[in-house]
């Protein structure tokens, strides 16, 4: 599904690359955990499979796609097929759950009719059954950030990205995100999830691929956060 | 497309930048609507030119008694002198038409141009008007050589060019004219670069809806719509108050010039509404082409 395929990346004003030769094969339906302290490649790895930046060398395929050779006017149906959570959430504050999932679905043009189906749906599945009319501020971090989950799963994507998504949430509240997350895999849905939380990662024993200065140092199935940290 | 959340979309931005949208709209109304007069008068000088210039003629006034100049001495033109005059005339390549007035037929014309004041007709006798030829040229401008060739010629008292007097007259309409358009493209720049300023200060009211709408693959003709649309409706606006102020230039300057002047022909409405069109095509161009240049430098896609 996701293949990096020798992948360096150097940030123009940077001498040290954020990314240094990197191989990883994620297939699938897999569910990994992307670990590693700030400054390590997480997020640079995140942001080349969405097709935010470009590889100074190697390449990354998405879904049997080379992204390098993906022109520019097709990023936005690859987006489509990837849907991404992050630490802070990304609502909209002047629109409700219902508003902020649908909005989604209107930017890519999908019917009201459809719309109107799916939103609930989707709503439910990430356990906000009758909250779909609070506003952003009227509800818990753990809770805004189902929303940001249902928005990211609304319209099926193959991938779905999560960078931090439990970062600024309470160890409690961070299993209940986690078990919506593992919910969205069992459908089918690659899942990777960049983190820092060793509780979740010792806690789910998943593939684990740990980062460090831009190099993958583990990349073990089943795996637990590391000693070191 | 749904074209509802589209306008939905355009509303927010334009409310959220009330005041920016309101200065854009005045500039774009005033920019147009200097252009617009700068067009009307352009076509009504042009208009003008054309009417008057197949009725402009040169009046050759020949000596009579009454004539002051010394070369005349108090006598009026021979028979001989006139005939003569008239050959020459007939066989100069300047010139079209020559007709003969005779002190009768111009006291005549006198009487019915000015029949309105019957003071000042009864002030003058038939002979106060001398005679002359009304000599029409194929080219206007070209009225120098025929006057140089007809003064101090014997039996010639003056040569008066209308065309001379229309000069003067053509010469304010077209300071007009270069004053509206100048106006008009320094209000131009001003426009693109609120615009500029407008659809900037909206892209970062709307960086979180724009983030996300790119991450969900939005593409980016519906990322960028909003924003084109609104400068666009921007410019539709202003252009809608610059045709309120095109039919005021209309009725107060042109039509009132036509009264005051009596040289000017009536510029149809047909003309003020074609005027009116170019213009707010123009302000609804040139705000979307703004906006759009503006997108490519302050929203990453």
């Amino acid at each position: 599904m996701i293949h990096f395929d020798n992948v360096t990346k150097v940030y123009p004003s940077q001498n040290r690359p954020a990314l240094a030769h990197v191989n990883v094969a994620i297939e699938k339906g897999e569910f990994l955990f992307l670990v590693g302290p700030s400054g390590s490649g997480k997020s640079t790895f995140l942001r080349l499979i969405l097709k935010e930046e470009r590889p100074s060398q190697g390449h990354v395929h998405v879904a049997g796609k080379d992204l390098s050779r993906l022109s520019n006017w097709k990023v936005p149906h690859l987006r489509r097929r990837i849907g991404c959570v992050f630490q802070d959430f990304r609502l909209l504050p002047n629109k409700n759950v219902f508003e902020n999932v649908a909005f989604a679905l209107e930017v890519i043009g999908k019917p009201r009719r459809f719309i109107g189906k799916v939103v609930p749906e989707v709503v439910d599945l990430v356990g906000l059954e009758g909250k779909m009319h609070r506003m952003p501020d009227e509800l818990s971090g753990g809770e805004q950030q189902r929303v940001a989950i249902a928005r990211a799963f609304v319209n099926r994507p193959m991938i779905l990205l999560a960078d931090e998504p439990t970062g600024n949430i309470d160890p409690a509240t961070s299993i209940g995100i986690m078990k919506v997350l593992d919910r969205i895999n069992r459908t089918g849905t690659t899942v990777v999830m960049a983190t820092h939380d060793a509780a979740i990662v010792d806690a789910f024993r998943k593939r684990v691929v740990e980062l460090e200065d831009g190099r993958v140092v583990r990349d073990q199935s089943r795996g637990v956060y590391g000693q070191a940290y | 497309m749904r074209v509802q959340f589209v306008l939905q979309e355009i509303w927010i931005g334009l409310r959220r930048n009330m005041t920016m949208t309101i200065s854009l709209v005045i500039t774009v109304a005033i920019a147009m609507a200097l252009f617009g007069t700068g067009l009307l008068l352009r076509e009504q000088v042009r208009a003008s030119k054309s009417f008057w210039y197949d009725k402009i003629e040169v009046s050759i006034f020949l000596c009579a008694k009454t004539s002051s100049n010394e070369a005349c001495q108090k006598q009026d033109i021979t028979e001989q002198q006139r005939q003569t005059l008239k050959g020459q005339l007939e066989k100069m390549p300047q010139v079209s038409n020559v007709e003969y007035e005779s002190k009768q037929q111009a006291y005549t014309r006198f009487k019915d141009n000015f029949a309105g004041a019957p003071g000042f007709v009864e002030s003058t006798k038939e002979g106060d008007i001398p005679d002359s030829f009304r000599v029409k040229l194929k080219n206007p401008e070209e009225y120098k050589a025929v006057a140089q060739a007809m003064l101090g010629q014997p039996g010639v008292d003056t040569v008066i060019n209308e065309q001379e007097i229309l000069k003067r007259f053509f010469r304010i309409l077209n300071g007009l004219q270069v004053a509206a358009l100048t106006i008009a493209l320094i209000q131009v720049v001003a426009a693109v670069m609120l615009v500029g300023n407008t659809v900037r200060l909206s892209a970062f009211n709307r960086r979180r809806e724009t983030g996300i709408m790119r991450l969900v693959g939005a593409s980016n003709t519906y990322i960028q719509m909003p924003f084109i649309l609104e400068g666009a409706i921007a410019g539709l606006i202003g252009g809608m108050f610059a045709s309120i102020l095109l039919m005021f230039s209309k009725t107060l300057l042109v039509d009132r010039l036509a009264g005051d002047v009596q040289l000017v022909s009536q510029l149809g409405w047909s003309t003020v509404v074609a005027v009116i069109v170019l213009s707010i095509c123009f302000g609804v161009l040139l705000c979307a082409v703004a906006s759009f240049l503006t997108l490519r430098r302050y929203l990453r896609i």
